[in-house]
């Protein structure tokens, strides 16, 4: 056994560990069937149900199903980043892979980063099969417009970082792993329900939709929307337009407040 | 030797508790150096202060010539140069054994061999098994292998043969003192004396948050020079003196029986009852 040391090399930068993470998580993710499965076919099977018990049409040539693949892909977004981070991360607290993570040189940014990857990764995934399902079997039609995929991209995109960052920093709250998923699920089912992704956004009590306002899914849903309904559906909205640059720098604000807290209070052990 | 741990005056409390009231210590470089005592006494404080897990009260503590509450890029430098093997983890299992020392050992500058260290620590069958199908003991190899696949300078081992049957736990004593013998320093916690007495180059025994001793396993609590007791059976049953010249007796038991002398042993102090004495437990000599 040789211990041979080369003084001069530099522990790794916290990005490269962060991608080694990254194929890690997805490796582990892949391995876990059940929640393969469940993970990427929920979103579909959610829109069979929807799309079969509101089969009327909004206006001419706008299905229910295509008010709802919205509401589905922003409210994925929240589940597989938020309510999966915030439920597992207080898992792995509990079985002591973060204290065995903090005995090494691996940053506590690495492993946020690799926590964003799996996200993203997995969102990416889950969005292909809705929309090839959406397409198939419900009626969905794409958007044509490079201008609405350019949108669709970046919500995406910083749409995961958000719920990545946000399910890190709502981690610290379940005292356990066993309590996480009690307290995470209520908060995103009420969140869903708040923002109109199960009903017509404007349909809701205004109350309702002053509340949703204030958290990124109403934000996601909306711009969702304004990538998969026809433009003339943008009068119907609450301000009566897109607010296309009001959501990217809402959500922009949940993503860095969501990391702030993270930074500051991210918790590697149980007491 | 240089010290590569140096410990004044160390304190800790939590709440109204003082769980570590003032510990001094010297761990020398390439030495394998146990904690002894029991729960509660300050152990697990003391060497989670060591590897930067908690924060102290007061006292000055070097580890490798730096304060262990060190934080960002300086704290993943010292990071770099030790190794920790905490309880065992319970997660998933999803990864297979090389996986997952292959993906810890690209955390380090100098990563050891992936396969060396495998095999070091006698997983090399169980190489491409997912986590999940290995044994408690195999687990905690397992434990030891992430713990020093990045070439530790100092290896903190923390109760690392719970769960090994007896020819597992010599295997790893192997293990451990070639890694001593090619300069690596290892701090050791452990409840199983046989194991500090097999491994130890020095002990300490921890008790109510303060060193009472520390030794060499062989001179600890006195224990050279302690009574020792020899027994046999005559005809009244069993007997059983103690003594400090155990030789002078047997000489005269010897020629009391003529020759053989039934059942006869002589046993000295062992670590565990010195350690037992020192703590104030059970006097097993009773």
């Amino acid at each position: 056994m040789s211990t041979s040391k080369v003084p001069t090399k530099k522990v790794p930068s916290a990005l490269t560990i962060g991608i080694a993470r990254g194929g890690l998580e997805i490796k582990q993710f892949m391995r876990q069937r059940e929640s393969v499965v469940f993970t990427l076919a929920f979103p579909i099977m959610l829109l069979a149900i929807f799309g079969s018990v509101f089969t009327n049409e909004l206006t001419d040539g706008v299905t229910f199903s295509q008010y709802f693949v919205a509401g589905m892909i922003a409210s994925g977004l929240v589940n597989t980043g938020f309510q999966q981070l915030a439920i597992m991360i207080p898992v792995e607290r509990d079985f002591g892979t973060l204290k065995r993570l903090r005995g090494t040189p691996m940053p506590a940014s690495s492993y946020f980063i690799g926590k964003a990857i799996v996200v993203f990764v997995t969102m990416a995934f889950q969005v292909l099969l809705l929309l090839i399902a959406g397409v198939l079997f419900f009626g969905v039609n794409l958007p044509t417009d490079p201008a609405k995929w350019f949108t669709f991209t970046w919500l995406i995109i910083l749409g995961s970082a958000a719920s990545t960052s946000l399910g890190i920093a709502f981690s610290v709250i379940p005292k356990s792993g066993r309590s996480a998923s009690a307290v995470v699920s209520p908060v995103v089912i009420i969140l869903q329900f708040f923002s109109g992704v199960f009903f017509v956004f404007t349909d809701l009590p205004g109350w309702m939709q002053q509340v949703a306002a204030i958290f990124p899914l109403k934000w996601m849903t909306q711009g969702m929307r304004s990538v998969f309904l026809p433009d003339s559906f943008a009068t119907a909205e609450v301000a009566g337009s897109w607010e296309t640059e009001k959501t990217f720098l809402i959500i922009l604000a949940w993503f860095i407040a969501g990391l702030i807290i993270s930074i500051r209070t991210f918790k590697w052990d149980r007491q | 030797m240089s010290s590569v741990i140096s410990v004044r005056a160390l304190k800790k409390s939590y709440g109204s508790t003082q769980a570590v009231a003032g510990i001094d210590l010297t761990i020398a470089q390439g030495e394998i150096f146990a904690l002894l005592g029991p729960n509660g006494a300050g152990k697990t404080t003391t060497v989670e202060i060591l590897e930067g897990f908690r924060n102290r009260d007061s006292g000055d503590v070097s580890v490798l010539g730096t304060d262990p509450a060190i934080k960002g890029e300086a704290g993943r430098i010292w990071r770099n140069r030790i190794g920790i093997v905490l309880q065992s983890t319970s997660d998933a299992g999803d990864l297979s054994v090389k996986e997952t020392v292959a993906h810890f050992a690209r955390y380090y500058a100098n990563p050891r061999d992936v396969d060396e260290v495998v095999n070091a620590v006698g997983l090399a069958e169980k190489s491409k098994e997912l986590i999940r199908t290995l044994s408690g003991g195999q687990r905690r190899r397992l434990d030891v292998a992430l713990g020093i696949i990045g070439s530790p300078e100092l290896l903190f081992l923390d109760e690392p043969t719970t769960g090994f049957d007896p020819e597992a736990r010599r295997a790893f004593w192997a293990l451990i003192k070639n890694l001593r013998d090619s300069g690596t320093t290892i701090v050791l916690t452990t409840h199983y004396l046989d194991e500090a007495e097999a491994l130890a180059d020095r002990v300490a025994v921890i008790n109510r948050g303060a060193i009472v001793e520390v030794s060499t396993p062989a001179l600890l609590g006195g224990r050279a020079t302690s009574l020792a007791t020899v027994s046999w059976l005559s005809e009244n049953g069993p007997q059983s003196e103690r003594t400090d010249n155990p030789t002078a007796l047997i000489k005269k038991l010897t020629e009391g029986f003529n020759g053989e002398i039934p059942e006869l042993t002589v046993k000295r102090a062992s670590l565990e009852d010195i350690y037992l004495e020192m703590i104030g437990g059970a006097d097993v000599h009773k």
